[in-house]
């Protein structure tokens, strides 16, 4: 499995993608294929302030929940609303339709700390 | 007798199966001092026929509604159940049954709560309703615990005027999880609105129970404005047996509607098992306690029905859960289905009516004896006379007479000494009504 | 097997299903104020006595139930469901007391409740019980409220609960509930508590452990002693979810193996009907320092008769109204006094014999993780028949099915991946445990040489495997009125 350039992803299987300030959030095509069917999505409000690592969601499926911890600090200022009629975006388009939420950045520096396509691609490898 | 199949024979062959020549080795890894010496100290076993015999004697030494007229409420009614209810919750492929985890062969189970589901829905007039819990009280507890976690300020406000025995378990639930719970007074019989007013704040949630634990009708359009206003959250206990007269909860703001559904088609017995209901709104679903079933298809096409939104609960989400309720009481819930089958729409209507009409009989002819009602409130089926006696001793001498009159208030509230609380069901005749009154008005 | 259709598409207007005498006494119309009374009635069905019962009837035959059946499922102890309790749990004596009727005329019922504290204090090895939990889940809570009360009352500032990592889920569930923050603690690979594990977690703040023995891998901890010792040096109490207690019962009990509080499945281990989900009790069995916490009312006798007491200043209050599931508690104490001492030991040694000779004649064919004795159930998985061809454990419990064979547990202990938990109880015979073996061989060889058959079962029920995202993601969870 390969994944998208130009994104940036965590330890917990969650991409990032930069929006000038803003961080784009969602879950990796290894973590839905994991997870199995997506039947419902927690999502955080706009509004919501969370620090690198905070929990700021779920993502459901029949017999399992998982949480989400979002990779960078920031104010929630988007949630993806088709998400609640349409949950197996997040199976069918992980990266594209399938985003959870996005967030004003307090410290765009935090993306250093998180890892390269090729990175997590190894990262996913030693896990499996 | 017991109720194993295999004789020594069988266990022969078993042993030589296992490698073991006796059962007492398949033991041999619980350490000495913990196995028991010697035999449980149990009465001696008994066969069937004694068995039989040794229950009549114990059943019989207790009053009962064959034997006895019984006008006595608190939770818990003297209401008819219908012939066909017990025949249906005997058949063994419903009441051995286990939970339908694996819905291919449960599908039975399966339906019948989904039927109870949409019949809650539709006497409370909320949108989603669970599979039921334990009993009314332990209903009312979680629905405060979900309202406490919906509104995550966690402050509940109960009226007085709710059953004592469910305030008291409310106390016990959210004892380790820190809900702050103020009690509302009352005045009259019913909850005291000055006192309401005074007390809730910004995103409170509030238990009222209609009708309340003294029979007595709420101003629940008035309690529903007041509670939203001030951004909270309506929980209302219900007596399902009255939502075929009064309206629905779902019809004048309550959030959340629970209670005890006893009344529909399961027997008084001494207290449980009963069944606790729990319904909302749609909004609210995923934060419901206890086990949904849901409507979906099969592989091949079929309608079928599965336990659904699973997730939610213990054994999936073990600490995060909703709650940690495991089972459900799906045989009381199936009588209650049936039951309200057989009554359907007119007939829960016919009983509501019956249990009005006869308690406010008995009422206006207690009231004429000397005996005047405690509260100057409309009232459905219960309802609370001042008396200047001993109300339990009252209670037993009217027992004598074959007649178990009513609740001795001040056993629950001391202010109202005195005070005999008596419930009139569909069950009770003119004739048992007039017996009730003259035996009171003998004990003068 | 043709479909049922929901009661309410076979209700027609006008029909009913009842009779009440007609009203003797006058309408009570304005008795109370218009605003309050319901517009329509509720919108219930309308149905025929005969069209109810044969609708109640035709979905019951949809059901596998216990008598129908093998019920194998591990951990719920699905033991026949003795008819003479049904009959006598269903003398009005029992079923048409109201509970707060006089005591003098309850005098039956209160007598067998008092005395089935007792019996399950003796079984259990506890110095008093309450009856008044309504189920398992229920019972934990109990118990942990009082654990809780026990430390709060001590002045003692506890935080965590010790539970370990092939617990069920409503452990952790329960202690959340009390406030508790979980502490999971590995198992060693014999099965049991890692004991070395257990001394890293054990600090001052720990309330309680939460354990079963056996535990969920069917195997008994043989350093139980030194588990509950450790805890109670640390100021820990020990609470024995009885969910298991069929496996021991009448050779060991917890309140021997160093247990403060435990509960009891009565419809597990004492036969009650599991009635497709309830209702059940789990009744909470203390040491005596701890029965004053229990919640009130306890049954009491003073010489001459039997009465309900309140007076407990620590109680913990209330689980439920009233005293419990009663109905319940009656049919599990004929159950009581139909064995006998020597017939609940009996029962014990042969559940237990049942399970071992069960997994003697599967362990060649099916990944037994612990190889060593069981007692009331053991574990296997599926994970060589996924190794194979992909057949997973899901599937061999569908391919049961078409056997009439109820499933086992699947994917219970969470510490064995594809697994799949076996409890024959004693009520089955040597016969029904040979089909059994014969079945899942004969899958395990379908596994081997067609997976296909396997992964698409179940083929002879009424109804195929159920599309259980769709039900998750889009829930419709009572009848709209549209077809």
């Amino acid at each position: 499995m390969t994944y998208p350039e130009g994104l940036f992803y965590s330890k917990d299987h969650e991409w990032v993608k930069l929006e000038g300030n803003r961080a784009r959030i969602g879950i990796t095509e290894y973590a839905q294929g994991a997870l199995g069917d997506v039947v419902y999505a927690e999502v955080p409000s706009p509004g919501d302030e969370f620090a690198a690592g905070d929990n700021f969601g779920s993502v459901e499926s029949v017999k399992s929940v998982s949480d989400l911890y979002i990779p960078v600090s920031g104010k929630v200022v988007e949630v993806n609303g088709e998400l609640d009629g349409s949950p197996e975006l997040i199976n069918r388009d992980p990266y594209g339709k399938g985003w959870v939420a996005v967030v004003e950045m307090d410290d765009p520096g935090e993306t250093s700390g998180l890892m390269s396509a090729s990175d997590y691609e190894a990262f996913v490898g030693e896990s499996d | 007798m017991d109720y194993i199949p295999n004789t020594d024979g069988d266990r022969e062959e078993m042993f030589s199966s296992v490698g073991v020549t006796s059962a007492d080795s398949l033991f041999s890894d619980i350490p000495d001092d913990v196995r028991l010496k010697g035999r449980l100290d149990l009465p001696e076993a008994m066969s069937e026929l004694e068995i039989k015999k040794h229950m009549a004697k114990l059943a019989g030494s207790n009053a009962e509604a064959e034997h006895y007229t019984y006008f006595i409420g608190g939770g818990v009614y003297d209401h008819y159940i219908p012939s066909a209810v017990a025949h249906i919750t005997g058949l063994p492929e419903f009441y051995t049954a286990y939970t339908p985890y694996q819905p291919e062969v449960s599908q039975g189970t399966l339906q019948s709560i989904f039927e109870y589901q949409t019949m809650i829905c539709s006497l409370t007039g909320m949108d989603v309703s669970n599979a039921s819990m334990y009993d009314g009280a332990s209903a009312m507890a979680e629905a405060g615990i979900m309202a406490a976690k919906i509104k995550s300020k966690g402050r509940l406000l109960v009226s007085r005027s709710v059953h004592p025995e469910y305030r008291r378990v409310l106390k016990t639930y959210t004892a380790g999880i820190g809900v702050e719970i103020t009690e509302v007074d009352i005045e009259g019989g019913t909850t005291d609105m000055d006192d309401l007013k005074l007390k809730i704040k910004d995103g409170d949630a509030l238990i009222v129970q209609n009708p309340d634990f003294f029979g007595c009708l709420e101003d629940m359009e008035a309690i529903s404005s007041i509670v939203h206003e001030a951004g909270g959250l309506f929980i209302v206990v219900a007596d399902p047996i009255s939502l075929g007269v009064l309206k629905a909860p779902g019809e004048y703001g309550a959030d959340i509607v629970c209670g005890e559904g006893q009344a529909l088609g399961s027997p008084m017995n001494f207290g449980g098992p009963h069944l606790g209901f729990l319904a909302t709104r749609e909004k609210y679903m995923r934060q419901m306690p206890g086990r949904i079933v849901g409507q979906t298809e099969d592989d091949r096409g079929n309608t079928g029905y599965v336990l659904t939104l699973q997730t939610r609960e213990q054994h999936i989400r073990r600490n995060k859960a909703t709650s940690n309720i495991c089972s459900n009481q799906a045989l009381c819930a199936l009588a209650a289905t049936v039951y309200l089958s057989l009554m359907g729409k007119k007939g829960i209507a016919e009983v509501g009516e019956q249990c009005l009409a006869k308690s406010h009989y008995l009422a206006k002819r207690l009231e004429k004896a000397g005996f005047g009602l405690a509260f100057d409130r409309p009232f459905f089926k219960e309802f609370v006379i001042r008396t200047d006696m001993d109300v339990s001793r009252a209670i037993e001498q009217l027992a004598e007479q074959k007649m178990i009159a009513g609740i001795d208030l001040s056993r629950f509230y001391p202010e109202f000494a005195g005070c005999m609380m008596i419930a009139v069901t569909e069950k009770r005749t003119k004739q048992e009504m007039d017996e009730l009154a003259a035996g009171l008005e003998g004990l003068r | 097997m043709k479909p049922v259709p929901l009661i309410f598409e076979i209700s027609k207007q006008g029909r009913t299903g009842y009779s009440l005498p007609a009203l003797d006494v006058p309408e009570a119309e304005d008795a109370i104020p218009e605003g309050m009374r319901r517009g329509d009635s509720p919108e219930l069905p309308e149905v025929a006595e005969v069209d109810a019962v044969s609708h109640f009837t035709n979905l019951s035959n949809l059901n596998h139930g216990l008598d129908s059946g093998f019920y194998p499922l591990g951990s719920c102890t699905m033991k026949y469901n003795p008819k003479v309790d049904e009959d006598v749990a269903g003398l009005p004596g029992f079923t048409e007391g109201h509970p707060y009727q006089p005591e003098s005329l309850s005098q039956g019922n209160l007598r067998l409740m008092y005395e089935m504290g007792k019996f399950l204090a003796e079984i259990s090895g506890m110095d008093a019980v309450t009856l008044q939990p309504a189920a398992g889940a229920h019972g934990e809570f109990t118990g942990m409220s009082i654990i809780r009360a026990y430390h709060e009352s001590r002045g003692n500032k506890k935080t965590k609960v010790i539970v370990p990592d092939s617990a069920h889920g409503t452990n952790p569930a329960t202690s959340a509930m009390c406030g508790y923050k979980v502490v999971e603690v590995k198992s060693d690979d014999r099965g049991g508590v890692d004991i070395e594990k257990l001394r890293e977690v054990l600090d001052d703040e720990v309330a309680a452990i939460m354990l079963t023995n056996p535990n969920t891998l069917g195997l008994f901890d043989e350093n139980i002693e030194k588990i509950t010792e450790m805890v109670h040096e640390a100021g820990g109490l020990c609470y024995y979810d009885g969910a298991n207690l069929n496996g021991t019962m009448g050779m060991a009990r917890p309140g021997d193996m160093g247990f403060d509080v435990v509960h009891i499945n009565l419809h597990k281990t004492f036969s009650t009907p599991h009635g497709g989900g309830g209702p059940g009790s789990g009744p909470v069995g203390v040491k005596k320092q701890l029965a004053g916490f229990l919640p009130v009312p306890v049954v009491d006798y003073d010489g001459e008769k039997y009465y309900f007491n309140y007076d407990l200043p620590d109680t913990i209050g209330k689980v439920r109204s009233f005293y419990g599931n009663f109905g319940i508690a009656v049919r599990a104490y004929a159950y009581i006094l139909s064995n006998g001492p020597d017939g609940l030991k009996k029962v014990c040694e042969n559940a237990v014999l049942n399970a071992n000779y069960l997994m003697e004649n599967l362990k060649d064919l099916y990944y037994l993780p612990y190889d060593r004795p069981c007692k009331h159930e053991f574990v296997i998985s599926g994970k060589l028949q996924n190794q194979q061809n992909g057949v997973k454990t899901m599937d061999i419990a569908k391919r049961l099915l078409d056997f009439g064979i109820h499933p086992p547990t699947v994917y219970f202990p969470l510490i064995v991946d594809e697994a799949l938990m076996i409890e024959p109880t004693e009520t089955e015979s040597k016969e029904t445990l040979d089909t059994f073996i014969a079945v899942m061989r004969q899958i395990a060889e379908e596994a081997g040489h067609d997976p296909e058959l396997v992964k698409s079962a179940p083929h002879n029920t009424p109804v195929g495997r159920m599309d259980e995202a769709k039900a998750a993601r889009h829930p419709v969870l009572k009848y709209e009125g549209q077809r």
